[in-house]
């Protein structure tokens, strides 16, 4: 049964990868990639670390990929063009990832840590559930836990600085960070962008 | 199953993240490879947590989520104001801080 599971879990996840590399469509990658990150938490579930699992369909698939849609519907899914700056890139980077495979399964098979042959120990039902982690983030990992609080207040002011939306000229002085960027002669006309213009 | 075939998967997750970000322009998609190389050293950490009986490295899976969260909002920013100043989304042509 655990095969089965495992097995089916690993051709998503691996599906799910080789969809968001493969489709020409981001909107279509974003949704491969949510197939990915269900499997993912399968393979959680199987390893018994059910808050991690829980953490990820919850953060991951659930808030991270609506953001993901939201942007690919705003920024609209272009097609790449077929202009390659690197000659053969196409079958370049293949290879090179094949290559990277090759190394890291090497590395994992002729390690000589014993255990990753066998299943692992025995563990308590109990093992990797929120209680046992939140018990961890609480006592012994409280520094890096207040951190990543931190972190994700830097990125939410970070954000609104990068994306927001410009205040109009007439509000800001000249040269100060808000100023919108000089228009160049090749770009197309203001009002050819709606979502540009400021609602005020 | 044994450990070994979850860490196997997870290289292979690996290197298909990292072709991806070889292969392909658009900076969204690479920002979703991103994501799957981060996922795969997610399921690396679980899969070593579980084969050492030790609750610790799923505590690092769960930073590595939170540090993928902030930069995915911060990517997603820059993706969003690439695209109000109308410069081709495509990393390509993005090359003015190269020397």
């Amino acid at each position: 049964m655990e095969e089965v599971l495992f097995f089916a879990a690993a051709i998503g996840a691996l599906g799910g990868a080789i969809g968001v590399v493969a489709m020409r469509n981001p909107f279509y990658s974003v949704l491969a990639l949510i197939v990915h990150l269900f499997s993912l938490a399968v393979l959680f579930l199987l390893l018994s670390s059910a808050f991690v699992a829980a953490a990820q369909v919850v953060v991951y698939a659930g808030a991270v990929m609506v953001l993901y849609v939201f942007v690919v519907a705003y920024v609209g899914g272009g097609e790449e063009s077929a202009w390659e700056s690197i000659p053969g890139q196409q079958f370049i980077a293949p290879l090179l990832g094949i290559a990277l495979f090759v190394e890291l399964a090497i590395a994992v098979l002729a390690s000589s840590l014993l255990a990753l042959g066998q299943e692992g120990p025995h563990v308590n039902p109990g093992f990797g559930d929120p209680a046992a982690i939140g018990t961890l983030l609480l006592e012994k990992f409280l520094v890096p836990f207040e951190a990543s609080s931190i972190l994700l207040l830097l990125a939410a002011v970070g954000a609104i600085v990068l994306a927001g939306r410009r205040v109009p000229e007439r509000a800001s002085g000249a040269g100060s960070p808000g100023t919108p960027r000089e228009r160049e002669p090749g770009d197309p006309a203001p009002d050819a962008h709606p979502a540009e213009v400021p609602i005020r | 199953m044994s450990i070994e075939w979850y860490v196997v998967l997870s290289s292979l997750l690996f290197a298909v993240g990292a072709m991806g970000i070889l292969l392909r322009r658009s900076p969204v998609v690479i920002l979703l490879c991103l994501e799957l190389m981060l996922n795969a050293g997610n399921l690396a950490l679980v899969a070593f947590s579980r084969m050492v009986g030790n609750q610790q490295g799923q505590v690092f899976a769960i930073v590595v989520m939170v540090v993928a969260a902030c930069e995915v909002v911060i990517g997603l920013g820059l993706i969003v104001a690439i695209f109000r100043r109308r410069l081709p989304l495509d990393v390509d042509e993005l090359r003015e801080l190269r020397g």
